[in-house]
């Protein structure tokens, strides 16, 4: 059974019509956090997150107190927040965007005020248009409302908040990329070193790139002590969490539920959660975190949902989001679908990613639509190795940023768990679900 | 004389206003130019390049980078359904091969009467009510095809006008309010608050 007694700490709004306005808001405790933090030192702020322990919702998971911490030597000159969300089948911050966007105006103005910096750009997916206009809204209601602009509820700190639209290119995710289209130029991720935004961020300065969802949580941390965020969850994923559940299962959506408490069983089949399987099927396979992550069969179905208990299993909770296949599923189209996916969303800029990408499209169609060859598996093996040498989890970076190195998980996963599918599809000379 | 129309020339200006270098209002303002053509025209991409400072060419190179940028005419609408995993597992590709029936035209193709563009897009972020379709960037939930015939219906007959603004128009609520004071003076206020906020600090472990 799953454990669903935890305060909703992200989505307690969203079951209301009007969650989006600046009225709802106030009805239930909106910007009461900021308040209270404009009364506290930043330091101390930043200590309650700190002790909140609270993981990067972004995909890499990297604690926010920590990247904080590192630039409190030096002055952070800009806070940008990452909504560009295009990991294929995750969708949460989506729905913050919409549902709640002054619970993340709110979140954004704590940070920046921890952080003492006077300039926020909060960077959201061209393609969410009503979340565009909402968030847009929210801030001109911020203003209004005296929560943004010059000195905020009349104190000495003063912030200005930007909201910046993409225009369509997975890889804007990535956040050196992120900063290259927020300079105006194309999204080309930058190389590394220096590996974080906070030496070199935007135009040059050091900057903090955080989630949406990141900043969604910190006004409950605020109003509630980094203890108690602590408090829930276990080992080192604490708090609540939003995960976007996705593919053959009753009721897809996003839930919010405590880190480490439930299982991947409980997401899947409680009844108040994915409430199981379309048609009662048997699974067949879950991606866990993102279409960059490695999969997982049904044996590893009473994992704990948290970042440590997911990566020594060889994969990752990334992005928070949650695939379910089952035997009805194709999982060489599948494998194909999302190789195609990063060969079209390569930057170009490494020769194995942008190379290896197309090639591993191609063999992979021939497979699925008739012409794939018995040698073909263990050549998408060999380009995959190519890649990512050793095909390890994590992999090994051979190229400017992750995507490159994270091309080979699905094939890697469908190969090892469901080789007999592949040889299948040779024999038929093409698909045979089709 | 801006190409831009007068109204649009002004929030035009307000948004390189917005950034402390001109440039880092490109897709902002790239937006905003196909808001008015309905694609980058060759005049619009060169007041892009006036406004930030750079060169036509240089907007192109990078226009053509984003997917959401059309540097030829598109329909007056531009239908996307989503093909990716989630929508792979719910249908996806067959609902896009019936857009393209419904429609007339192959994906990637504008439809004979100019009407609709239809593409194939990646995840847009919406899988629980898969497959994902949306129409100039508004999601308009048509998850079977009988639903997506009967909304292609009513944007013809124009029941959809105020759902499904015209393309390129991504926000329709306009930014007031914004930090008018000069950021030095913001920054040394800030200085001053730290070390008032320091010195009751000494104060207090005394
Ligand atoms: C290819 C790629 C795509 C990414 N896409 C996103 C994204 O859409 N949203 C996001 O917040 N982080 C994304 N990230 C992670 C960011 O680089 C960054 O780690 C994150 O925004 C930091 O925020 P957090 O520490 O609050 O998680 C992506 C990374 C890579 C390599
Ligand atoms: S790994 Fe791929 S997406 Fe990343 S920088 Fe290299 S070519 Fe671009
Ligand atoms: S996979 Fe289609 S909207 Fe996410």
């Amino acid at each position: 059974m799953a454990t669903l007694d935890a305060p909703r700490i992200v989505s307690s709004r969203a079951s209301f019509e009007d969650s989006h306005t600046l009225t709802r808001y106030l009805a239930t405790g909106g910007y009461d956090a900021l308040r209270k933090a404009l009364s506290m030192f930043p330091e101390d702020v930043a200590a309650e997150v700190d002790e909140a322990s609270l993981l990067g919702r972004g995909g890499a998971g990297f604690p926010a107190g920590r990247k904080w911490s590192m630039l409190r030597k030096s002055p952070v000159s800009y806070l940008v927040v990452n909504g560009d969300e295009s990991e294929p089948a995750t969708f949460k911050d989506h729905f913050l965007v919409e549902r709640d966007p002054h619970q993340l105006v709110e979140g954004i103005i704590i940070a920046a005020y921890a952080l003492q910096v006077s300039q926020a750009f909060l960077f959201l997916r061209g393609e969410f248009a009503l979340g565009l206009e909402r968030v847009q809204q929210a801030v001109n209601d911020a203003y209004e409302h005296g929560a943004l602009g010059r000195k905020i509820f009349g104190s000495s700190f003063s912030l200005d908040i930007v909201v910046h639209p993409g225009a369509g290119a997975y890889i804007c995710g990535e956040e050196t990329a992120l900063i290259e289209a927020l300079e105006g130029k194309r999204g080309f991720p930058r190389i590394k070193p220096p590996f974080f935004p906070a030496v070199t961020g935007l135009y040059g300065e050091p900057t903090v790139v955080n989630n949406v969802e990141t900043m969604a949580n910190l006004p409950w941390i605020i109003s509630n002590g980094g203890a108690a965020f602590a408090a829930l969850g276990g080992g080192r994923s604490t708090g609540t969490r939003l995960f976007a559940l996705a593919g053959r299962v009753k009721n897809p959506g996003v839930y919010e539920i405590e880190m480490v408490k439930n299982t991947f069983r409980d997401l899947i089949y409680d009844p108040a959660l994915g409430g199981g399987i379309i048609d009662d099927k048997e699974l067949k396979a879950i991606i866990p975190g993102g279409v960059s992550a490695p999969w997982f069969g049904p044996d590893l179905l009473d994992l704990p949902l948290g970042q440590d208990e997911v990566a020594e299993k060889g994969s990752m909770l990334g992005s928070g989001s949650i695939v379910v296949m089952d035997e009805t599923t194709c999982v060489v189209r599948a494998t194909w679908r999302i190789t195609k996916f990063f060969s079209r969303e390569s930057c170009g800029q490494c020769t194995p990613c942008r190379e290896g990408s197309g090639w591993l499209e191609r063999v992979l169609y021939r497979l699925e639509h008739g012409g794939g060859r018995a040698e073909d598996i263990d050549l998408l093996l060999d380009l995959s190795d190519n890649i990512a040498p050793g095909l390890t989890w994590p992999p090994q970076q051979t190229t400017i940023c992750v995507l490159g190195p994270s091309i080979p998980s699905s094939i890697h996963s469908a190969i090892s768990m469901f080789r007999d599918d592949f040889v299948a599809h040779v024999q038929h000379g093409g698909c045979p679900h089709d | 004389m801006s190409h831009f129309r007068t109204e649009l020339r002004q929030r035009a200006e307000e948004l390189v206003a917005l950034y402390p270098r001109k440039r880092s209002a490109m897709l902002p303002l790239l937006h905003l130019a196909q808001e008015q053509d309905g694609y980058l025209s060759d005049e619009g991409i060169a007041e892009v390049a006036a406004l930030t400072g750079t060169t036509p060419a240089d907007v192109r190179g990078t226009a053509s980078f984003y997917d959401m940028f059309h540097l030829e005419p598109v329909g007056k609408y531009v239908v996307g359904i989503c093909t990716n995993i989630a929508c792979l597992l719910a249908g996806g590709e067959e609902m896009l091969d019936h857009a393209s029936a419904t429609l007339g035209c192959a994906v990637g193709s504008t439809s004979a009467d100019g009407l609709f563009t239809l593409e194939e897009t990646e995840c847009l972020a919406d899988c629980n009510l898969a497959p994902c379709v949306q129409v100039n960037h508004r999601y308009v939930r048509t998850t079977t095809p009988e639903a997506f015939d009967g909304m292609i219906e009513d944007l013809r007959g124009g029941r959809l006008d105020h759902d499904v603004p015209s393309h390129g128009t991504l926000i329709r609520v306009r930014r007031s309010g914004g930090l008018r004071a000069d950021r030095g003076e913001v920054v040394a206020e800030r200085a001053e608050a730290q070390a008032a906020r320091e010195a009751r600090a000494a104060k207090e472990t005394k």
